[in-house]
Formats: C-alpha cells, structure tokens, sequence
C-alpha cells in the first residue's frame, strides 16, 4: 500500500489521476447526453421527468453520483494545482511565447475554467432547485425556462465550444497518460477523439438551442 | 629555422615476448593484479569522456579503483566521438565470408601503410570481437536483419562485411552505450565526475603522474586533484586546422600539457584528411561537415574540362546540369581506372586538391568539385538511392539549401582525424610513469593512416579491454603508495605555472580575436602541412607559424575575465597548444623524407604520383621529446614487422 | 547564390547564475545567408570583440546536429523555427532581411543559466545516473548474436535512442516538463531484452529522478516532440506511463 501511495506522489501518479477522473467525465457526457435527448420527444417533458425520477431513486446511480461529484472536484483542484506547480518550474518566462502545439492542448486551464464556471451555473440552475432546496416545478420546467432566455442560451453554446476544445486534447491526451494509446490503433483513437470532441458538445448545445427556438 | 636533434632510440616498448597471437593472452596471464581490497585505496583520474575515457572509467570504477572523471563538456555525453557516422569494425565474422583476427590485423597494418607498432595492431583486432558483445550487452542498437541477429556492411573498400553499425550514428550510440555504463558507477558514487573542468597541467612527483591541474570553467578556479594514475582520453587535434571536422572544441592542450611535462609526442603529422567534406565557403566558415565516404560507392567525382566552363559555373551563369557529359573530366576515374571514386581517402583527396590547385575549383570562393549522382539515379532508380544516401541527401541540403537530386553535390577534403598523439607503449603508459593514453589521444595503432570504422573500435578497445589490465600492472606497485597531497610542491608549482602562463595570456591586450588568428595560422598549416608537403613549404611554413607565435604573444585579446566562465580565454590558451603543435607537427613533416599514408611528401612518389615509402630509413615512430627550445628531441621506435612484411600500396 | 540580409538581435545578456539578466539589442549588417546561425552569432562576437565588449557566451561543440550541445531559444522556438534540425544546422537563409530576431536560452529553473544563453543541463545526467543504463560488467559479455532482437523492435529502440540529450523538449514544454527525455531514454532500454531484468526499477528511479531535479508534469502538448531535434514521437510518452503503470500496479515483484 504503501507502493501505492507513492505512486501518486510522482508527477506521473498525480498525472494519472487527472487522466482517470477525466476520462470518468467523459463517459458521464455521453450517458448525460443521451438522456437529454429526452427533451426532444415532444412529449411535454414527461419521458425526461421521468429519467430524472429514476435517477434520483437508483442506489447505483447515486453512488456513480457520488463518485461523479468526488472526479470533478478531483480533477479540478488537481488541475489546478499542477497548472500552478507547472508555472512554478519555469520562473523566468520566455519574451517570446512558444505556440508549436494546438492551441487546445496549451489552454486546457483556460477551458478548463470556463467549464468549470459552466458547472457551478449549471448546478445552480438545476441541481440546487432540484435536488438540493427542493421546487415545485418539474426538472422539465426548469430547462425551460433556462433557455428561453437567450443570454443564458447563449452562455451554454460558448460553453460547450469551450468544452469541445477541451475535449479535443482531453481524449487523447488521458489516453496517453494512462498509457493507452497504441500504435496499431493510434489512428483510430485520434479519429475518435476528434468526433467526441465535435459532436457530444454540438449534440448538447443543439438540444439548447432547440428548446430556446421552441420558446421563442 | 627548422631545427631538431637526434637523441637515444626507444628500445623498450614493453611488448611481450612469444607469438604474435599469444603476446596478449600471455601478458592477461602474467600481469600483476591489485587484489580488490587494495584498487578501493587506489584513485585514478581520467581526463575526457569520449568513448575510450568513459568505458576506461566504466570499467576501472567496476573494477574497484576510485575513478575521478574530468570533461570540458557539460556532460560527459558530448564528447565528439558522438560524431562518428558510418560504424566499428570487428573480427566477428558472423557473415562467414573468411574474416579473422589475422585479416582485420592485417588490413589495419598495411591500410597504416606500415608505421604501426603490430603487436598493438594485433591485439586492437583480437579485443575487437568483445566490444560487439560488450555494446549490445549494454543496450546498443546495431542494425539487425529480420532475423534479429546483427547486420554487417563493407566498408572503406574492405574486402569483407565486417563492419557493424547504427545507422549513421553508430558513434552516437557506442558512445551513449559507454557513457550510460559510467554513469551507472557514478550513480553507485565509485565514480566522480567534473563537468565543466579543462585539464590544464598534468602533475608529477619523483617523475609519476600523481595528478592534475583543472579549471572550473564556469568559475574560472584553478583546483588541484591527485590520483595514483593518470589516464589522458582526451582526442585527436584535427582543429589544428582550424577548419576541420573536429568539434568546436577538441583541442589538444591536454596533450600538449602533457608533452610539456615529458610526455612524448609521436608521428604528430601523420593527420588524416577526410576526401568527402562540405567545402568551406567565406571566412566566416566556422566547421567542415563530413558527408559519409559510402557517397562515392555511387557518387562520380568531377570538374568541369574547359576553364571558360569553370568560370561560368561558378558565376552561376550556367547550372552545371548544363555542361555536356564530353565537356566533364571524372578525374578520379581518369586517373585511377581500377578503383575509380574508391580510392582511398588520401588518394581521393589529393586528387581533388590536385584539381583545384590547377583552377577547377567550381565554386567563386574557395575549392570544391562536384560529387554526382545523376548517373545513379538514372542506373538504380530514385527508390534504391533514396534508400542507400536519402538522409545524407537530405543532410546536404539542409545545410546548403541545394538538393543533391537536381544538383550535384559541391565537396571538398578536410583534416578528419590524426593518427599521431602521445607516445605509449604496449601497455598504453606514456614514457612518464604512471601517465597513460587512450583513444585517439595515443598514436599507436593506426600508423599513418587509419582505416574506415576503426576509431570507434580503437577508443573502445582501449577502455573496455587494455588499459583496465595494464594499468593494474602498474598500480600494483602503488599500493603502499597514500593518496597524494594535493599541497606537495609540485601541485604548488604546477598551479603557479599553469597560472602565471593563463594570465599572462589574458593581459597581451592586442587587436586580434583568437578565432581570427587561429584561422590564419589554420591556413598555413592547412596549406603546407595538409594534404601534400614538400620541404620547402614546410621550411616556409616554419618560418610562418613562428611569426604566428610572435603575432599571438603581441597582438591576441582576451576580452571578459578570468574568474568567470570565457570561451576566449579557453579558446586563447588552446591556440597556443596548437601553435607550438603546430611547430611539432612541420618539424615531423620535414624530418619524414618519405611519403606514406597521410603524409604525402611530393618529393617522394612515384611516377605515377603514388607515395613512396622509405622502409629502411623511416620504419620507425618518430617519437618527440619536449626541449622547452624550439630543438625537439628525436627518439626513434624502430618498427619490426614479423608477421607482415610491408609492400607497397597501389589502387591502379 | 550567396545574398545578405541584415539583422536586428535582441540576445539575452546575464553575466551570471545571480544576475538578473535582460536583453540587449544588436543590429548586424551584411549577414551572408549561406552562414549557419551560430557563424552568425560568431560574427556578431567577433564584432563585440572589435568594439571592446564581451562577447556572448553560447554552448556549441559538433555543429553538425549530433553531440546535443547547442540550444538556443530563437523567436520563441527551441533550435529555431525550423523541424527536425538543431541551432548550429540552421542555416540564415531561413530568415528574412529586416528582421528582429530574439534569442533568450533554454528556460527551466531545472536548467538554470550559467551566463548568456548557457544553461546547466547536469540534471539529465543525473536522471540518467539513476537508472538510464542496463547494469552489465566489462568482461565476458555472452556473444551478441545470442541475444536476438526481432528487428522492428530494435528499430524501434533505435527510434527512441536517437535522442541527443540537448533539452529543446523541457525548453519547450510550457512545464519545462523532462519527460520526452524520460521516455526516451525508457523507451530505448525496455523495448531490448537486455533491458528487462532492470525495467521497473529504472522506470521508478527515473521518474523519482526526474521530479527530484524539478521538472514539470507532462500535459502531453507535445511541444516536446515538435521541437525536438530528432523529432522523438509522443509515442515513447505513451510508452513511459504505461512502464510506470506496469512497475506500479502489474509487476507484483519488485524491488521497492
């Protein structure tokens, strides 16, 4: 244990723990995502009223919960502190920026943040009604009235630019970290990687928008 | 005024007695050992980190000794035997094509045109087999066939496949291999190293090596360490030249210092030139760039027939595409039908020079002349060229802008590596107790010319496999011995010395930079003392590089200080080695009335331009003993061939 | 055919380890486009010494791309703008006449400045003191040719093993992270038979190493593998973690 314990100690270890709780979030976006679908069925609201029900009185689902909420704050403060403790390995800066890498891969804190003020909007619009102060309006009336405002619309379609970028070097980049990138395959991960990144956001801010036009 | 005299020949070599082929396995029986207990007692100080001074440290730190480690680099990891491309030769006849000891022996003695001392050539070829094993044991990645055993190609027109190799940078990895195994012994703190730190004086108490004088380069402090040995590992002096394919850096004031102290300096001009070089091109020139000799295997070799074609071609008014195949003189073809481009290096490059000399050149400023692939391209395809020379191809136009598809390629021959160094005996010691040489640094197993792939072999057999035994035999009387006082007089008077001489340096104040003189004393040499010599060039030369000193004491600056780190004072104390070596290297010349190998003597060749070599006045090694005059000592080691009876070179 | 350009330099000037350092600016005239541009910065000495200055000090030995010595940061980018090629391979035909030119050294506190634009780059050694080696006495090594290595691997490790150790991969890392390095010199070792008895515990004690020497984490930009020299792929990063993991968690002996 004691091995173990270490492990995460080294720049790599904590490194993997980013990886890991990132690559968590990234399968949580699609089952998310699937179950927003729900929105689209024309049905007043009552199959995704339902879904959140479920959802809330699934013991297997609040435990992912929990572990959901335990990877957020994970890869946020780690995040944040190996930004940190990354600036600090370079105290003298060069007059001259290096830009040879994508632009996605050098700004992950500046996505990464803006997620992250996503999220806390996000959770105060929804999660704390919902779930946490308790309301009479349905899970299905909340997201309405969200996006029938246009700057609250708006706000989540930056957002899920921003998480595209993210996304974009995230996929490959946890990949690699955890050391699972191969050569024979490498192609296809990339490939893949790239798709996520471009249609799980569109997927999200399209259902935003949609239910914003529907409003208007 | 070229002045030397002759003193008492050298008579002890320390070669052992008995057959050729037992002398070192006899000698391994028969040497003295130092049991384990007493090598912890023992230090021994290793200057350089190139591939003979970290596989002797690697190994004398396993062995059990306290190994102190000094490089100018800022890691051991960068010494220029990194530069080595095309491979290390050994007796490993995997390919079964009748190679042995006896052969590599043998073509190493006659390709050093018989100035080699045969039983070192003998055991070079017989350890050369366990270096293979030695480098793959540590990780080296030699070519393999799909079989996963190891690849061997031919090369510098060898008649077998006996030469092993890392794609172009067999060098690279021999010596990463080497420095990983010392820095393994560092890591278990057997062996201390010194980045940063230039030997400057070698120090010696009752006539031994007890220790040496360093300087921190970044600091600028002198510090003093003593050992019961000192082993030089510290390369060649191409850049003597000042241009020349050496590093920047590789210098011979290690060497110098050492002769100095009464260290002999043997064969200094027996220097190699390199026919397949980047020509150098404006005075702003800082290094020649060597393109691998597998070049001319495909390559053909040419100048322009007419002058009129010349002079446009270097105008750039035509391409030299332009000029008809009847209106091109393939030289090297011209005049040597049977081997055609593959002459030998020395042969090739005093072709080439011939050519240039007589106004072929075909670039405006300096000498080149055109290496071309059309014909091969045409022959074998772009496919199977791209295959063989496609990163050379690729090297070439990354540093001239110009591709060797569409154009041929300018080369030009350029000072490679030098055969002479330090006088040593059988067991590598110089003629100071105690003070050993290795690598390239000693002159003893090439002769007068080395063989293609042979460096790498001879700086690795030196480390991994001679000197840990030799010096055994020495130390073994030193174990009584305490470590030395780094305040003895000696140390004292040696860092006064080294002192008073840096200093001195510093304060000249004239108007010229050090890189400004040493190219105009690069030249004369270059000039003179090159290619081809005749006696009274190097008379001229003589009287030349003596005004160079003169010039060099009155008019040299030394900008910054001394207690920082100063690439000019480094480089200022490095010029006045070379200088006084340079003055060593055109005595050498001059005495050696005799062309072989790489001193060609234009006095004595052939009819037909071949060198003659004198085997009954000059079968010897001219070993020079420093005088503090400018009338160095002559000591002759007669050469006595047993096994092979000299003959003469031809490539007709 | 030879043309010239002219330049204006700002090169980092710092007489010391202590020194705050900052740029100067130096405009130099008739640069011919054929020099490599450390002949230029050696004609820019050489115009320093003329005037009575002291010249700049830059690391440099083989100036043929191979030894790892020169560095140099130019415009932002380690070895300069081009791929694959190294300072003293830069040639100044790259550039264009009228421009400014910032050359600064490799930065990293892990590299800390000497003087000028020379860093201390000891700590690689030292990482590679810890376990970059495969521990085999001189002596009676078995004959090579009884190790046989399919030759796709050791392609492969050759692949790895063409690093030249300069460190364009930490000046580039927006984390001066070593791990290209690392991985490398792993890489190299593990993907050889020879290099197995020794895997785990060089991985361990190369990273420990690596960290110890205060370099960054990897946040696989990639930077690294663009601006290296040898253009050493991502791949041998992917490699290096996944060594890690199977030292850490797979391998169920080991030494630590």
């Amino acid at each position: 244990m004691n091995t173990i314990a270490r492990v995460f100690s080294y720049s790599v270890g904590r490194k993997l723990i980013m990886a890991a709780t990132g690559l968590f979030l990234i399968i949580f976006l699609v089952e998310h995502l699937i179950g927003n679908f729900l929105l689209l069925k024309g049905d007043g609201g009552a199959a995704f009223i339902e879904y959140s029900a479920s959802m809330v009185h699934n013991l297997l689902i609040r435990i992912v919960e929990i572990l959901l909420f335990a990877a957020i704050v994970v890869h946020v403060i780690d995040g944040f502190a190996l930004f940190l403790s990354g600036r600090q390995k370079r105290s003298q800066r060069y007059a001259v920026r290096n830009k040879s890498a994508s632009w996605t891969s050098r700004n992950m804190i500046v996505t990464g943040t803006v997620i992250l003020i996503f999220l806390v909007v996000h959770f105060y619009t929804f999660f704390v009604p919902y779930r946490v102060i308790g309301t009479d309006a349905t899970i299905y009336d909340l997201v309405i009235e969200a996006f029938s405002n246009p700057y609250y619309t708006a706000f989540y379609v930056l957002a899920f630019l921003f998480l595209g970028l993210h996304l974009k070097h995230a996929f490959i980049s946890s990949l690699q970290t955890l050391g699972l990138r191969h050569l024979k395959y490498d192609r296809l991960l990339q490939i893949i990687g790239t798709l996520y990144a471009v249609f799980v956001p569109a997927g999200y801010a399209l259902i935003a928008i949609y239910i914003y036009l529907k409003t208007a | 005024m070229i002045k030397f005299r002759e003193g008492t020949p050298i008579t002890e070599s320390a070669v052992p007695p008995g057959p050729m082929d037992r002398k070192w396995v006899d000698y391994r029986s028969k040497c003295r050992l130092v049991s384990p207990a007493n090598k912890q007692r023992l230090t021994v100080i290793v200057v350089g980190a190139g591939l003979a001074g970290a596989s002797a440290a690697a190994t004398l730190a396993q062995l059990g000794y306290n190994v102190k480690v000094f490089v100018y680099h800022d890691s051991p990891r960068r010494a220029h035997s990194i530069a080595a491309q095309g491979g290390i030769n050994a007796a490993k006849n995997y390919q079964g094509d009748g190679d042995s000891i006896y052969r590599l022996f043998y073509d190493t003695i006659k390709g050093g045109d018989y100035r080699s001392r045969e039983a070192n050539v003998w055991r070079l070829a017989e350890v050369s087999a366990n270096i293979i094993d030695q480098s793959v044991a540590l990780g080296v990645p030699f070519a393999r066939e799909y079989g996963g055993l190891l690849a061997n190609r031919s090369f510098g027109g060898v008649q077998v496949q006996r030469t092993f190799y890392a794609r172009g940078q067999t060098g690279q990895q021999l010596l990463l291999g080497a420095y990983s195994a010392m820095m393994r012994w560092v890591d278990r703190k057997k062996i201390e190293y010194f980045p940063y730190h230039e030997m400057l004086d070698v120090v010696l108490i009752d006539g031994k090596a007890r220790g040496v004088i360093v300087r921190n380069l970044l600091t600028g402090e002198l510090k003093r360490y003593s050992g019961h040995a000192v082993v030089l590992a510290t390369g060649g002096y191409s850049n003597v030249f000042y241009l020349s394919t050496n590093a920047m850096n590789s210098n011979v004031t290690a060497a110098w210092r050492a002769h100095k102290r009464g260290a002999y300096f043997a064969n200094p001009a027996f220097t190699q030139i390199h026919p397949t070089c980047l020509p150098a091109e404006g005075k702003y020139q800082s290094k020649l760039t060597l393109m691998s000799e597998s070049l001319r295997n495909d390559g053909r070799v040419w100048v322009p027939k007419e002058e009129a074609d010349v002079e446009r071609v270097r105008s750039g008014r035509i391409k030299p595409a332009d000029i008809p195949e009847e209106k091109r003189d393939y030289f090297l073809e011209r005049m040597y039908p049977a081997f055609g481009n593959l002459v030998p290096r020395d042969v090739a490059a005093r072709a080439i020079k011939k050519m240039c000399d007589a106004g072929f050149s075909v670039i405006p400023e300096g000498d080149a002349v055109f290496l071309d692939f059309k014909d091969a391209i045409a022959r074998l395809g772009r496919d199977v060229i791209d295959q063989r020379y496609g990163n050379l191809f690729e090297m070439y136009e990354k540093i001239t802008g110009e591709s060797p598809w569409d154009t041929p390629m300018k080369i030009y021959p350029a000072p490679h590596y030098t055969m002479g160094g330090l006088w040593v005996d059988y067991k590598l010691q110089t003629n100071v107790p105690g003070l050993f040489a290795i690598g390239e640094c000693n002159f003893s197993d090439h002769g007068a010319n080395r063989l293609g792939a042979s460096a790498l072999m001879q700086g690795l057999a030196d480390g991994y496999f001679v000197l840990p035994y030799t010096i055994g035999d020495y130390l073994a009387d030193e174990i009584r011995t305490p470590l030395p006082d780094t305040q003895a007089p000696a140390f004292d008077q040696a860092e006064k010395e080294v002192r008073s001489l840096m200093e001195k340096i510093y304060q000249i104040g004239g108007n010229t930079s050090v890189d400004e003189l040493h190219r105009t004393f690069g030249r004369i040499m270059w000039d003179y003392c090159g290619i081809s010599r005749t006696a009274e060039g190097l008379q001229k030369a003589y009287g030349m590089v003596c005004d160079i000193e003169e010039r060099f004491w009155k008019d040299v600056k030394v900008p910054g200080k001394l207690d920082e780190k100063n690439s000019e004072l480094e480089k200022a104390q490095r010029l006045l080695d070379f200088i006084q070596l340079g003055k060593l290297m055109i005595i050498d010349a001059f005495h050696r009335n005799e062309s072989c190998g790489g001193h060609f003597r234009e006095e004595y060749q052939t009819p037909e331009g071949e060198p003659l070599r004198n085997d009954e006045e000059y079968a010897y090694a001219a070993a020079w003993e420093y005088t503090g005059t400018d009338e160095p000592v002559l000591h002759k080691e007669p050469l006595q061939f047993e096994v092979v009876k000299p003959s003469v070179r031809s490539y007709k | 055919m030879s043309k010239t350009i002219n330049l204006t330099l700002k090169v980092w000037r710092q007489s010391g380890p202590n020194d705050k350092g900052g740029f100067e600016t130096y405009s130099l005239q008739n640069v011919s486009t054929r020099m490599s541009f450390l002949e230029m910065l050696d004609v820019l000495n050489q115009q320093l010494i003329a005037e009575g200055k002291r010249p700049v000090e830059f690391e440099h030995d083989c100036r043929e791309g191979i030894c790892g010595a020169c560095s140099l940061v130019i415009n932002g980018r380690p070895h300069g703008p081009n791929y694959r090629t190294t300072t003293c391979q830069l040639h100044m035909r790259h550039f264009k006449d009228g421009e400014t030119i910032y050359i600064e050294p490799f930065r990293a506190d892990a590299f800390p400045v000497v003087k000028d634009l020379i860093v201390d780059r000891s700590a690689f050694d030292r990482i590679m003191a810890a376990g970059g080696y495969i521990s085999v006495n001189t002596g009676s090594p078995q004959d090579a040719n009884n190790i046989p290595v399919p030759k796709p691997k050791a392609d492969k490790a050759f692949d790895a093993a063409e690093c030249i150790g300069c460190g364009a991969c930490v000046a580039a890392c927006p984390n001066a992270s070593a791990m290209l390095f690392v991985a490398a010199k792993v890489s190299h070792l593990s993907l050889l038979p020879q290099g197995e008895p020794e895997r785990e515990r060089r991985v361990r004690r190369m990273i420990e190493a690596m960290d110890a020497e205060g370099f960054g984490h990897c946040t696989n930009t990639g930077a690294c593998s663009i601006e290296c020299p040898k253009a050493i792929p991502q791949e041998f990063i992917n490699r290096l973690n996944r060594e890690f993991l199977r030292a850490s968690f797979i391998t169920e002996i080991t030494d630590d």
